[in-house]
């Protein structure tokens, strides 16, 4: 069993039948099953594939699971205040609850905890070698994959196993994309993106500029609001700024409420525009600008403050960066601001560094693979992505989902090929499907799914796979 | 039934947290073994369990726990429960253990068990005597105690004689001492308990158990052999004993039964 110190790997016992490319001994894992990564997604992809009866060989290169949660992680966009933004019952597992005296929106280090207890529950961490980087994953003859891993930080050798199948959960918050702009270079002030941002000691008594209004820029903007001396907050179009209660319950148990009277999309928007009115107002009386679209066209904010705070005139909403000067920063409507940091709060891209893109048909190299169910790949039928969505709820249960259907299909490879073939025809045929409504045309979109819509999708899947 | 994916009407209205009285026995050294999980039926507490159970559990290396569902024993009180609430009482504690656990359930509780199988992978499952619902349930019940049942239609207390619950072999002073712990369920759990929904597919395949008594006088012999075929076995008959296995006489019996077993690790069903 690994400890969260030893930079582990599987027992070298295993036969060794083939050399790499490069000459190295390949050891064959047999009908055991990689994960890549100990995130949410990677720990649920562990439980699920064992409780289907897989051997299962997870490699994290941290030192503990959490992913993003642990917000120890290097590479953790999580900082001090957060708080989930999706409630309670959309973001647990659908099969280990979270304790129902935990708040609806539990602090970070509370889900921390629970993807802890999650672990020990299931006896997941002995399937986990932590410190171990995945760096190669190639697809070999027989729908086979070899992945081939190395100390987190790229000290002692490779080593390459060859695997059934392989899940990928490398989590998709983790790569800052950050625009480019005439004269960011000389730019003399502070400049970060948000994924460093951890504290707001930061933001203390500074002239903060925050780009970009998804929760991270909002969260961050309220924080400069309470910190720093003064906040402006740059956006390119205007939102919906949706409370985190409404009618005294949390947004998103309302939205189901009426999602389970399957209330059509147009009515529900009606209804929320008319709630929005009723309680937070008129935003563009607060010189916020009107949205370009309807609410559920951009991946929903679930922020109460961020208004609060405008109507105090602690934080300031200004339009687009045009460019930046040496000490100030043009506006797209000809104003100068003179920050001394800038907060770029502008999204992540995913990123499968390990990976040739052409596996995942994204040829383009951009980070948009093309799959079905955002997971299944067509023509491989034993390669799965798992938390590659980005819902209007909590990520856990659609991952805890996808592995299952992933499972249940590995399962059926070997009972039935045919409704195995009969699925990856499906996957070929249906790559590229989306569950959701109109969304506006952003990178940040790419990965948008309605909760909704995507579980019944899910859910058609699992029956279409065993009807009897 | 199919797997329910979305489960919106579930997220839109939780069930509110309750106080709840979890009683457990530990073994003096661990061993390893996964722990158990008591649910008591209607009217029981976690008191039925601690009697005898727990303690023989815990001595034979299984740690071992015992919960109320809410308005029973001393969990917080709720009139209005519902099935739901009890599923969801059971699946709270039991992913609070350390370990993926065992559900046993006893009486109505083997029903809240089967519901919580659908939203918490066990371990395993054993159902003791089930009261699995339905109306046939309810005709077996009122043959052997129409003036205790009837009432239970129209949201009067369902009365179970001590009769029903325990065999000859336990000192009368014994079973009135019992009888007059039980409490009632829930108005609207009882009523769940004729007419509701069966319990959706339990998830993660667990092995499940199904033993009772061929004398029990609330749960008939067919009732168990039906139980038992819906999860692929055949049912493990104590005869001789009543209802209520784990306070009744022989209570040693059945108890052990569980207990060898799990101690032979049974395989989740379904797998290749
Ligand atoms: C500020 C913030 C708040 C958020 N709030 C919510 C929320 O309220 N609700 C919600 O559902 N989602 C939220 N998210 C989205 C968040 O990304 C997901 O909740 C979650 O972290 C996804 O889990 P995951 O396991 O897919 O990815 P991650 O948590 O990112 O885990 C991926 C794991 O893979 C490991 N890994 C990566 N590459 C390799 C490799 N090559 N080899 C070995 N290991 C590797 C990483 O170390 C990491 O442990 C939030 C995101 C941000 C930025
Ligand atoms: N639990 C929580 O409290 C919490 C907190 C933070 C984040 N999250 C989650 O984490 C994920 C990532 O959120 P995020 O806020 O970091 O990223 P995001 O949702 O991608 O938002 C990025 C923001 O930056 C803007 N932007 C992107 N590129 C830009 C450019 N070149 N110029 C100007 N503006 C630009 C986007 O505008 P456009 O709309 O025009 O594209 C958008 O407003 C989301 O799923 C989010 O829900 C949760």
């Amino acid at each position: 069993m690994s400890t969260s110190t030893d930079h582990g790997r599987p027992d070298p016992e295993a036969s060794t039948l083939a050399l790499t490319r490069d000459g190295r001994p390949v050891s064959d894992r047999g009908d055991t099953v990689c994960v890549v990564g100990a995130g949410a997604s990677g720990l649920t992809a562990i439980k699920n594939l064992r409780e289907h009866g897989f051997g299962v060989d997870c490699y994290e290169r941290e030192t503990g699971v959490g992913g993003a949660w642990n917000w120890r992680h290097d590479r953790s966009p999580v900082y001090a205040s957060t708080h989930l933004i999706s409630s309670r019952p959309f973001t647990q597992f659908p099969d280990f609850p979270m304790p129902d005296d935990w708040p609806d929106y539990p602090h970070h280090s509370q889900l921390l905890s629970y993807f802890e207890r999650y672990a020990d529950h299931f006896d997941l961490r002995g399937h986990i070698w932590f410190g171990t980087e995945v760096v190669r994953v190639e697809p070999v003859a027989g729908d086979r994959w070899d992945v081939t891993t190395r100390s987190t930080g790229g000290y002692g050798p490779e080593r390459t196993s060859r695997y059934a199948a392989v899940v990928i959960a490398n989590g998709h918050n983790w790569s800052p994309k950050l625009p480019r702009y005439e004269g960011l270079e000389e730019f003399r002030g502070e400049v970060m993106h948000a994924s460093s941002y951890k504290d707001p000691a930061q933001l203390r008594g500074k002239r903060v500029l925050v780009v970009g209004a998804g929760n991270t820029g909002c969260d961050v903007a309220v924080e400069a609001a309470q910190q720093a001396s003064r906040c402006w907050h740059s956006t390119r179009r205007g939102y919906w700024y949706a409370p985190k209660y409404v009618l005294g319950r949390p947004a998103d148990q309302v939205n189901d409420a009426l999602l389970a009277l399957r209330v059509p999309l147009r009515v529900r928007q009606w209804l929320y525009h008319w709630t929005l009115r009723l309680t937070v107002g008129d935003l563009t009386r607060f010189g916020l600008p009107k949205p370009d679209h309807r609410v559920y066209e951009t991946h929903p904010i679930a922020n109460s403050q961020l208004v609060y705070y405008v109507g105090h005139g602690e934080i300031a909403p200004v339009p687009d960066v045009a460019r930046f000067h040496p000490y100030a920063v043009e506006l797209s409507d000809g104003r100068e601001i003179d920050p001394d940091l800038v907060v770029f709060a502008t999204g992540y891209l995913p990123r499968f560094e390990f990976l040739d893109p052409a596996v995942l048909g994204d040829e383009a190299g951009q980070g948009r693979p093309k799959l079905w169910l955002n997971a299944f790949v067509p023509g491989r039928p034993t390669l799965a992505v798992a938390g590659l969505v980005q819902p209007d709820s909590g990520i856990f249960p659609l991952s805890h989902w996808q592995t299952v259907l992933f499972a249940r299909l590995l399962r059926l490879r070997v009972t039935r090929p045919d409704r195995a073939d009969a699925f990856a025809a499906r996957v070929t045929a249906k790559a590229g499907e989306r569950y959701a409504g109109p969304v506006k045309d952003s990178s940040r979109h790419w990965f948008e799914v309605g909760h909704a819509d995507y579980l019944r999708a899910v859910q058609r899947a699992l029956h279409d796979l065993e009807e009897k | 039934m199919k797997v329910r994916v979305m489960r919106g009407r579930e997220w839109a209205r939780p069930v509110r947290p309750v106080r709840r009285e979890v009683l457990g026995a530990a073994p003096e050294v661990e061993q390893g073994r996964p722990p158990l999980l008591f649910v008591p039926g209607f009217g029981h507490g976690a008191w039925a369990f601690a009697e005898h159970w727990l303690g023989h559990a815990a001595s034979r290396g299984f740690p071992a726990y015992a919960l109320s569902l809410r308005g029973h024993g001393d969990s917080g009180p709720a009139p209005e429960a519902t099935l739901r609430a009890y599923a969801h009482d059971v699946t709270q504690v039991a992913a609070g253990l350390p370990r993926q656990a065992v559900l046993v359930g006893h009486g109505a509780g083997a029903l809240v068990v089967a519901h919580a199988l659908a939203r918490y992978p066990a371990r395993a499952a054993v159902l003791v005597a089930p009261v699995l619902g339905g109306w046939a349930t309810f005709g077996a019940a009122l043959r052997s105690n129409p003036v205790g049942t009837l009432p239970a239609v129209f949201g009067g207390p369902l009365r179970l004689h001590r009769r029903q619950l325990f065999s000859r072999e336990l000192p009368e002073a014994e079973a009135r001492r019992y009888a007059d712990r039980l409490g009632r369920a829930g108005r609207r759990a009882q009523w769940q308990l004729l007419t509701g929904r069966a319990a959706e597919p339990a998830v993660g395949d667990p092995p499940v158990l199904v033993l009772g008594s061929p004398d029990d006088r609330v749960v008939p012999a067919t009732a168990l052999t039906r139980a038992a075929r819906r999860y692929g076995s055949a049912p493990l008959l104590f005869p001789g004993m009543g209802h209520d296995m784990m306070l009744d006489a022989r209570w040693r019996e059945p108890v052990d039964a569980i207990l060898d077993w799990l101690a032979k690790d049974p395989a989740p069903t379904g797998r290749p």
